[in-house]
Parts: structure tokens; sequence; C-alpha cells
């Protein structure tokens, strides 16, 4: 099959995706028992005004009419209009979501070269100390709560030794520029060195944070599959040519080794995508997680369907990556 | 050391033993080898009889959990198994090249066919690898009975078994390497093409008068390509000598064994099996490790291991049986 073939019918099964993402979202925000009229106006407000709140809403119509109303916004690109915010939910998601990415993206970054260069080393040195320490980082990474984590890191480093900020994107008088959304860089296109490390050092702890147990899951497969790709006949082959270690490691084994990582790497960028609901929560970074955190707390429903719905599809956009680099790494994919 | 009876290889006393948790695999019990320049050496035995583990100590390529713990392996005037890591580098691949039974596997699925053995000719001349080493990987593809314009940027699964095969053998002959050791590089593949690949091994090394270990457990195959054998039994050697004197003059009733259960054309008789199984190496029978399948067997065999003695010239066998004939050889 042609590359572009594969692109268009993974395309294709994404819509179906995301159709089946926002049936399942729409239905459970409003079957919840909790009524988002009553939670702007208030429980004394008189009957008439909540009869026509309803209807200004349409939560007068039937669920399925609702349903119908909903899907139809959203192929136009309408998430409907914030509740709590009286603003389109685009127009805020858009607004939100920059700050999300580049948290998953430094997140990612760490987790990919912690997570590679922990696995590779305690393959290659299986059983000794820097394979102990991997084994106790990642089940560590694992096994920890982000919220614990979270709060632990930021006692310490904030609290207790106050080297990194306590929360936030940036300090409170430095005004980083905004170009495309991503602070760091915009201070780097900008040239704003200031923003920069200031926008750094409160990177550092909530990336940390979220991209620990991706780093965690990253490291052991990383080191499974050098191990099991350390014992494969090719690399017999290229020692018998008298390639040195480090050619055989890094040039034979690795790229080899990586292929089942890459997928790994694909569903860690979904954890971390939903993992930023909680740690923008705990370290107030303004991102599309906290968004639809507090949308939920004042039942703000198009706020909600709309920030999940946007995940899901980044998620199923970076899995379609994932796959199309599978055909880069793996010529055996390119059938 | 022990005397020098080849003037390319010399194996004296070889033991290589396997660190497992089932226990300490005794996989090469003092293996005595040696070839000379140009010499065309077929090693048989069964599966687990420590062939493939003798042509990896050659390479230097025992690694954890395995180990050589005593023996020598002398090739030319270089004691290998005194060398470190960053020496055997040298000689890899440059002056031992290797061959191995499943050629699809033994060649990285990631990267183009040219470019494996453009890096085997970069490394042995040192040499960058660019339109140069690119001249000779094309040269080594043709002489390996490809069309180089139509395989030299094939991945490895887009090549059949024999094919791959020759991409194996080009990579190895490109250093016109001394010793050629080929690690049953026709098992894996169909029959025709099993003789191809016999052929065009014997063309090219009648060409460059390298030498051969052929590994095999076939019969037929060694005694088509080889000047010599060497019959392997339990990690021992246990007869040496021309490959002529092996099939018409057996002397070790394992090598006689293995020669009855060869079937062949026009053949009457039954096809007879050896009885008893191949021991197992980690609690290996004393003595001479044959002793529990072999008819002839005395009370010294359950004791000692019999050395391989030269019973006629240019024959070695190691039983008890001609342990005295080879005593008056060595003394006349």
């Amino acid at each position: 099959m042609k590359l572009g073939a594969y692109i268009l019918k993974r395309i294709f099964l994404m819509v179906i995706v995301m159709f089946g993402v926002a049936t399942i979202v729409f239905f459970i925000t409003h079957v919840i028992p909790a009524d988002p009229v009553g939670a702007i106006l208030g429980g004394n407000a008189p009957i008439e005004r909540v009869d026509a709140m309803r209807r200004q809403l349409g939560l007068d119509k039937p669920i399925t009419l609702q349903f119908i109303d909903y899907i139809k916004g959203i192929v136009h690109a309408d998430f409907g209009i914030s509740l709590k915010s009286s603003r389109p939910v685009l127009k805020d998601i858009i607004n939100y979501f920059p700050a999300t990415i580049e948290l998953a993206i430094a997140s990612m970054i760490f987790a990919v070269l912690v997570g590679v260069v922990l696995g590779v080393f305690s393959a290659i040195y299986r059983n000794k100390s820097i394979d102990h320490f991997s084994r106790v980082f990642s089940i560590l990474g694992v096994s920890m709560p982000v919220f614990w984590l979270g709060l632990l890191l930021l006692l310490l480093f904030y609290y207790h030794l106050d080297l990194l900020p306590g929360g936030g994107r940036n300090s409170l008088f430095i005004f980083p520029p905004r170009i495309t959304g991503l602070l760091l860089l915009d201070s780097i296109i900008a040239g704003d060195w200031t923003a920069f490390w200031d926008g750094l050092s409160h990177i550092i702890l909530p990336a940390f944070v979220l991209g620990y147990a991706s780093a965690a899951s990253i490291a052991r497969i990383m080191r499974a599959s050098m191990l099991d790709i350390l014992k494969q006949d090719f690399i017999r082959t290229a020692k018998s040519k008298g390639l040195s270690k480090r050619v055989v490691i890094y040039r034979h084994a690795l790229k080899n080794a990586l292929i089942p990582v890459v997928t790994i790497i694909g569903l860690s960028f979904g954890s971390l995508l939903s993992g930023a609901v909680l740690t923008e929560t705990i370290f107030s970074w303004p991102g599309l997680g906290r968004y639809i955190v507090n949308a939920l707390l004042v039942l703000d429903y198009p706020a909600v369907t709309g920030g999940t719905l946007f995940i899901a599809f980044i998620y199923s956009l970076a899995n379609l990556v994932v796959d199309i680099s599978y055909a880069v790494l793996d010529p055996r994919m390119r059938v | 050391m022990q005397k020098v009876r080849g003037d390319l290889l010399n194996i004296s006393k070889l033991k290589v033993v396997f660190y497992t948790y089932r226990g300490i695999i005794k996989a090469l019990n003092g293996v005595e080898l040696w070839m000379n320049q140009g010499e065309r050496l077929g090693i048989v035995g069964e599966t687990g009889c420590g062939k493939s583990v003798t042509a990896l100590s050659i390479m230097g390529l025992i690694e954890q959990p395995g180990e050589i713990i005593e023996g020598d392996i002398l090739f030319g005037d270089k004691l290998l198994t005194s060398m470190k890591e960053n020496e055997l580098i040298n000689i890899r691949g440059k002056e031992i090249s290797m061959i191995f039974q499943e050629p699809n596997a033994a060649l990285n699925p990631v990267m183009k066919v040219g470019f494996q053995i453009a890096e085997s000719i970069g490394k042995v001349k040192n040499k960058k690898i660019g339109k140069e080493v690119y001249a000779e990987v094309r040269r080594m593809l043709e002489i390996a009975g490809l069309d180089w314009e139509r395989t030299i940027n094939l991945y490895p699964h887009e090549l059949s078994g024999g094919m791959a095969q020759r991409v194996m053998i080009a990579m190895a002959l490109s250093s016109n390497p001394k010793l050629l050791i080929a690690d049953e590089p026709t098992s894996a593949l169909d029959v025709t093409i099993q003789a191809q690949i016999l052929e065009l091994l014997d063309e090219l090394v009648k060409k460059f008068g390298n030498a051969v270990i052929l590994i095999t457990h076939n019969m037929g195959v060694a005694a088509e390509f080889c000047d010599k054998m060497a019959v392997m039994y339990a990690g021992n050697m246990v007869e040496y000598a021309r490959t002529t004197n092996i099939f018409e003059n057996p002397h070790h009733h394992y090598t006689r064994g293995l020669l009855k259960a060869v079937p062949k054309i026009g053949r009457t008789d039954e096809l007879q099996s050896i009885p008893g199984i191949v021991p197992d190496l980690v609690n290996p029978p004393s003595g001479c490790r044959f002793h529990p399948r072999c008819k002839h067997v005395m009370d010294i065999c359950r004791k000692d291991f019999p050395p391989l003695v030269e019973i006629k010239p240019g024959h070695y066998v190691a039983c008890y049986l001609y342990w005295k004939e080879g005593i008056k050889n060595a003394n006349s």
C-alpha cells in the first residue's frame, strides 16, 4: 500500500474514533444528575428564569435532539458557547491549548531522553548498578501518583529549598511575548532571555512530574527490546565483521530496538495529555487540563465536551504520526 | 604451549563452559584442531556437540555467560586467546570471516544490504564509506553472483535465502580473509539452492585461496567440499583425518555410527542409528564421553578421557581401542 493511501485510510478511521469520543463524552456529561442551570443561577433562582435559561441553552429539547445539534456544531467546528465565560469554547481551547502542548512536549523530551538512555544503558550493563538504579527509578515512576509526587516536589523545591517557582507559567511581572503561544519558543523568537529562563524554571517541575511515568515505561520497554535485539543473529554478524562494540550497539542494535519503543512513545503522549489535567491543577498551569477541570466544577458542559474532544483529537493525531514514523524506522513496514 | 601442527590454525586443549541456571555446561572439553593455509576442513557432529562453539571461540565471540577456561588458539603466530577485545577487532572480519546458518536473520533488517557490505569493506580498509567503497561493494556483489543494480538497495527481508547467503558470502570474502568459517551455511536453504551456494563457495575459495572451516551435520556436504574432516562428539574432537580416510576407513565408533546413518542412493543395507542419546553436557559421562553408547567400552574408557593420537600418518583418533597403535606410531 502506498503511504498516501495509508494515511487517508487512517484519517477516515480517525473520524470514526472522534465520533465515538464525542458520543461518549456527550452522554456522560448529560446523564449525570446535576443541573448546569442551577449551577449558573444558584439554587434560589425563580422558576421562570430557570426555564428561560433552559430554553436559551437548548436544554429543554429531548437529549437525542441535543446530541444531533451538538454533532452538527462539531462538523462546523463549533463546540458551543462556554456557560462560564460566555465565549465560544473553541476560542477558549485555542487560548489554553498552547500551554498544555508546551508542557506535553517538554515532558515528552524529558521522558524520551531519560527513558531511552536509561533503557539502553541498563541493557548494556545488565544487572550492574545502573540497571538496578533504572529498575528502582521505573518502579517509582509507574507507581507514584502524579498528584502526590507533584505535591512532594513542590514542598521540597519550592517551600523548603526555594529553588524553583511554585506554579504558573511565568513570574508575576514578567510578560513574555505571545507569538505561537508556546512561551519558551516565543521567548527565543523574541530574544527575550529573561522570559525564557523564567519560563524554563517554571516548566521544570511540572514537566518532570508529568513525564516521569512515561520515562519509566519507556526505560523498561527500551531495556527489554535492547536485550532482545542484542541476542539476534545479525548482532553476531556485526561483531564478526570486526565492528567495535560502540558501532554494534549504536548503529546496529539501537535502531532496531527503538521500533517497539516508538509505540510506547505514542501511547505515552496520550497519558501526558490526560495526565495534564492533574499536573496542571497542581502547578496552576494555565492549560487545557485545568480549563477542563474548572469547567467541570461549574458544570460547564460545552467546555468539558469540547476540551475532551480536542484532546482526543490531538491524541489520535499523535498516534497517526507514530504509525507513519514506523515506516521510516522499519523498512519491513513499507509494503 | 602445545606443539604447532598446522601453519594457519592450532587449537589445543580448548575448554569452554557456559554458566546457566541449570548448572555449568561443559560445552568444549579440550578440543584439539589444526589446519594449514588454504585447506578446507569440515567439522561434523550432531547438534550441540560444540561445532559452533568452536567456531565462535576462534572468532573470540564467546560471551557471557560463556567463557574459555583453558586452552590456546593460535592463528598464524598470533595467540588469539590472550588477545584483548580491541586487538581481536582487527582480526575479525579481516583475517577471519564468518558466515552463518540463517542468512536472512544474519543481516540487519533495517539496513540496506549494500551498506552492510560497505561497512565491512570500510572497516577492513579503514576507509570512509563513500564512492570508492561502494565500487568495491558492487564488485563483490557481482563476484557473489548477484546483479548489483538490483540488490544493492534492497533490505534483507526482500531477499530470498539463497540471495541473502550470497550477500553474506560477498561480505565475508570482501576482506579476502585467510580463514573463512562457514557455520552450516546451507542448512536453512532449499536443496537446489544448497548446491548453488556450495558451488559458489567452492569457486570463490579456489579463486582467492582462503582456508575454510565448514561446519555441518551433513556428511554429504562435508564429503563434497572438504579436504579434511574433524568429527566432534559432545565437546571433543574424536577423529581427524583426510576426508577420504574418514569415509573409507573410519576408526572411532562414533564416526562409524554416523556413516551408517547416512542414506545413500543404491544403498541396500538398513540405516542404523547410534544407540543411546547425546549426553547432557551439564553432567557429562566420565572418561570418554562416548562410552555409554559404545559397544566396545573398556574399563579405562569410564575413567580417563582418551587423547587424540595419530594411528596412521595424518589420521588421528581419540579412542583407547587404538591407543596402543597410536603410541607405537609416536615412538617409531
